[in-house]
């Protein structure tokens, strides 16, 4: 069947098998490849995106389901070359390891702080349940959530390669 | 002023938050352009004979290009036979032959479900998953063995070739009672260190393609030299005709050292058939496919006096090894070596079986037989102290090794570089609040509440790069422009390595972080090299780049002098500028561009390879505090609070975040994490739906304390930190979940501690 979904602005338009998952469609079709795939019970968030502006897991999700509508992923978060302020505070705060986790948890988390900006530690802990990390211990990826909303400022302020160059 | 220490942010990061990483089924390369997809077909049940396996209905489904069998692979050296001296190890598994034999594709017998028994290759994706359920396998029932402690009854074998089910028995006589029998107080227990999933959260990949006789392999792995070495191995291929690159890895947790006999099977398959192919499994493959950790049985005495003195200690264990001993004997015998911990006993004796089950393999998984024996003799500590109605923290102090008596040789054969085992524990407990944390603790009992506080102790040593020997490469080039390259033998997959191998070089050398590139995970641009794995990367790998950097840093005080023309004792480097000068004479300087373009090839090398003489041992102290509801059993994690000494650290963010994930692991199986079978070895966490991966719910934020002593076995004093945490943690929460319902009549809670196993042990305490 023929879909179109407007991925991150840009309509995508192809001819597939009805049973398509939106998160192949990005993949494949649309040749995204942030968006990962980490399990297959919808269980893990890998492959969290936002739907209409909304977080989905595009594992749960039909490409077809999609068609009309509007889908970012990690890709189109920042603004051109500035990255969101969730990019940033996981950049500060060491809220990543091996970045597996991370595109999904990056999009869940700009769904939970535009539904509740100036959330509590536990509020954040359980906005995160559907999204696993194996490397964090989600200790990292909670203040980076925190610091995003304002709400936390970094232990010590970390310095970036550039600083530590000059 | 040096930037060691300093907390620098990752120069990996914007890429990863940007753009997402590069993993293996995420390449986009020519190569694999027109590759088709491989699926395997795996065995549904425990143990069966295979009576036949009938491809045609698959072969005829649209867009399949071959299913192959073991059948097919008439192209392969029979593997060699298993050697009982040499029975594989963290070097990686090996396909091995003998009466023990583990084929690629199963022949005619499966042992496991999740057992690869054949491939199924398609065009496309979705093809692949119609196709592989259309192959018929004809199984013909075989008794299950599950579990351990009914394996080594070998009422069922899975080898009738071995003759048993036990491939290794090192127990000999080491089980003398009479140490014990001159003990005032001897406690012995089972305990269940239980099965685990690794879970990463990208499972395994690989694509492999060969053309004009070179074959290519990208793999999801620890150590792309190790891969090719493996693959080299099994295909009969020369190494220089093999290529293996390790792309962004999401995630490895030992269970991604070398490649196993899935990957092996993508890269046979891709030369058979002359295709590229990728393969990318499922979770659900994956929880029963990837090899698994943990999984030993413990049969624990300990004894000592009233008076908190522990002279005898014993450790009796059964390791579940799964399907296949590919690992041998490496994983016991690592909890064996660990055994007596951080405590000067007089009297430790050890001995362990390895038992095959109809259960996915158990290789390496972070901690690797250290957190088994951490978590045995902490119990044993702590049921000891019970018994003689002590503090658990003040049983400890009494029988630490003494800071003075380091290098220690242990009983049982490990040489403790250095430690501070005392001062770590006074230092956690003094964070924690011990003493406030015991009043309400008390207060709670008197009450009767139903919230009951638990405070578990835990206090750790462990052995890191015990492979110490073999060493790690580097290779260091600066080239005429000013810029550096380090090409790097450890692998990284998520600790951060390139921010921190820059920073090492910045600091020897004074080129900017930002001018500085590193490479890992090519045997084309990296051919000799070992790969992460044992908390070795920074210790031994660091070490090579800091080495490289020294070379380099000669070498260009001799192109240097010679431009100057100074005698090279005067040339100095000044490395906050960067810039070489003659000692007392700022107006001459000379960049290391300009340096670099004085050589004949416009570049300065150093290719070395670091060594050290002996492992290292990191050592720590853990306090965690939970709340168990008595009605209920449910137990909340309220606090953890850590000290992890491994040496020196190079970048506090980077320490910590290794720190953080450990710590997570280890609670992870102290509370929640196992995989279960059922009576005919059915895996019943097959799913992640099932498995209890913990979760951001299930965790506080941590609570870390700085501690920093310095070995002498390399020259940057540090030790590994990437497994510290999960092996202290794991009994740390364990204690305080007993501790919690202690009063209540509870010695003892296996882990997981469930709510229904803590709610059972209340009622039968009662």
């Amino acid at each position: 069947m023929n879909v179109g979904i407007t991925v991150n602005g840009k309509d995508v338009t192809a001819d597939v098998e009805d049973r398509m998952l939106l998160v192949h469609f990005l993949r494949d079709v649309a040749e995204l490849t942030a968006t990962n795939i980490g399990c297959d019970t919808t269980s893990c968030g890998a492959c969290t995106v936002l739907l209409d502006g909304e977080s989905v897991k595009s594992c749960t999700v039909l490409a077809a389901q999609a068609s009309g509508h509007e889908v970012t992923t990690l890709e189109g978060l920042a603004d051109g070359t500035e990255m969101h302020p969730v990019q940033r505070a996981f950049h500060a705060e060491h809220g990543l390891q091996c970045g597996f986790c991370t595109p999904g948890m990056v999009m869940a988390i700009v769904s939970l702080l535009k539904e509740n900006p100036h959330p509590t530690e536990e509020e954040v802990r359980t906005g995160l349940e559907g999204n696993l990390c194996r490397c964090t211990g989600y200790h990292n990826i909670v203040r980076a959530v925190l610091a995003a909303a304002g709400g936390a400022s970094p232990l010590q302020p970390p310095v970036t390669a550039s600083e530590a160059s000059a | 002023m040096s930037i060691l220490g300093t907390r620098v942010v990752r120069t990996e990061d914007p890429r990863l938050l940007t753009a997402g990483g590069v993993y293996v089924d995420d390449l986009r390369t020519p190569e694999l352009s027109d590759a088709a997809r491989l699926t395997f077909v795996r065995s549904p049940v425990g143990h069966a004979r295979i009576a036949g396996i009938d491809s045609s209905a698959a072969l005829a489904e649209p867009g399949v290009v071959a299913v192959l069998t073991a059948a097919d692979m008439d192209d392969l050296a029979p593997p060699p036979p298993y050697d009982p001296d040499n029975p594989g190890g963290e070097g990686g598994p090996v396909p091995m032959g003998g009466p023990w034999q583990e084929p690629l594709l199963a022949v005619d017998t499966v042992r496991y479900v999740g057992e690869p028994v054949a491939v199924v290759i398609t065009d496309e994706y979705y093809q692949g998953e119609d196709a592989a359920d259309l192959v018929e396998v004809d199984y013909e029932s075989l008794p299950a063995v599950v579990g351990p402690l009914a394996a080594v009854r070998d009422e069922s074998l899975l080898f009738p070739a071995a003759g048993s089910n036990t491939a290794v028995d090192t127990r000999g006589d080491a089980f003398d009672d009479a140490p014990f029998d001159s003990c005032a107080v001897v406690v012995e227990q089972d305990f269940v260190n239980q099965r685990l999933a690794a879970m990463p959260l990208e499972s395994r990949a690989t694509a492999a393609a060969y053309r004009n006789g070179k074959l290519t392999v990208w793999h999801s792995s620890q150590n792309a030299q190790i891969c090719r070495w493996i693959v080299a191995g099994v295909l009969g291929m020369p190494p220089d005709q093999i290529r293996v690159v390790v792309p962004d890895v999401g995630g490895g947790f030992g269970a991604k050292v070398g490649i196993d006999r899935d990957g092996l099977v993508v890269a046979w398959a891709a030369r058979r058939t002359q295709r590229a192919l990728r393969w990318a499994e499922t979770r659900s493959e994956n929880l029963v496919g990837m090899t698994q950790g943990r999984a030993q049985h413990h049969h624990i005495k300990i004894g000592g006096d009233q008076d908190g003195t522990i002279k005898a200690y014993r450790i009796d264990i059964i390791q579940d090894t799964g399907a296949y001993p590919r690992a041998g004997g490496f994983l016991p015998g690592l909890t064996c070596l660990m055994a007596p911990g951080v405590y000067d006993i007089p009297t430790v004796q050890t001995g362990f079986r390895v038992a095959v089950t109809n259960a996915t393999p158990v290789h390496a998984y972070r901690g690797a037989g250290r957190p088994e024996a951490t978590a045995a003799v902490e119990r044993a500590v702590d049921m000891f102290a019970a018994a003689i109605g002590m503090d658990p923290a003040e049983v400890r102090r009494r029988n630490f090794i003494a800071p003075g008596n380091f290098p220690f040789q242990t009983k049982t054969g490990a040489l403790y570089d250095s430690g501070q085992y005392a001062e770590a524990l006074g230092k956690v407990l003094a964070a924690a609040g011990y003493d406030q944390l015991r009043a309400e603790q008390r207060a709670r009992r008197e009450r009767g509440d139903t919230s009951q506080l638990g405070i578990g102790v835990s206090s750790y040593v462990e052995i890191t790069a015990a492979d110490a020997g073999a060493g790690e490469t580097a290779k260091l080039e600066v080239h005429d422009n000013g810029t550096a390259t380090v090409f790097t033998g450890s692998s990284a997959h998520g600790q951060g390595h390139h921010t921190a191998w820059a920073m090492l070089v910045q600091d020897e050398l004074g080129i900017p972080m930002d001018q500085i590139t590193v490479i890992h995970g090519d045997t084309d641009l990296i051919p000799d090299a070992i790969g992460t794995y044992a908390s070795r990367s920074l210790q031994l790998g660091g070490s090579a780049v800091h080495k490289a950097a020294i070379e380099v840093k000669d070498e260009a005080r001799r192109q240097a002098a010679s431009i100057l023309e100074a005698a090279e004792a005067d040339v100095v480097l000044d490395t906050a500028s960067g810039r070489w000068q003659v000692r007392g004479d700022p107006d001459t300087s000379l960049t290391w561009g300009q340096v670099a373009g004085h050589t004949s090839d416009g570049v300065l090398v150093a290719d070395v390879r670091f060594t050290a003489d002996r492992p290292t041992f990191p050592f720590g102290a853990h306090v965690a505090v939970v709340e168990v509801d008595t009605d209920t059993g449910k137990v909340t994690l309220k606090r953890h609070i850590t000290v992890d000494d491994a040496g020196p650290v190079l970048n506090p963010i980077l320490a910590e975040g290794q720190r953080h994930g450990g710590i997570a692991q280890g609670a992870a199986q102290a509370l929640l994490e196992e995989v279960r079978y059922d009576a005919d070895a059915n895996p019943l966490t097959s799913t992640l739906a099932d498995y209890a991966a913990i979760s951001a719910t299930e965790l506080p934020s941590f609570e870390l304390l700085a501690s920093e002593t310095p070995t002498d076995l390399n020259p940057l004093g540090v030790k590994g930190i990437g497994e510290a945490g999960t092996i202290g943690s794991t009994p740390a929460v364990q204690n305080a979940v007993v501790d919690a319902v202690a009063h209540l009549g509870v010695r003892h809670i296996d882990m997981p501690t469930t709510p229904e196993r803590v709610w059972t042990a209340i009622q039968e305490a009662k």
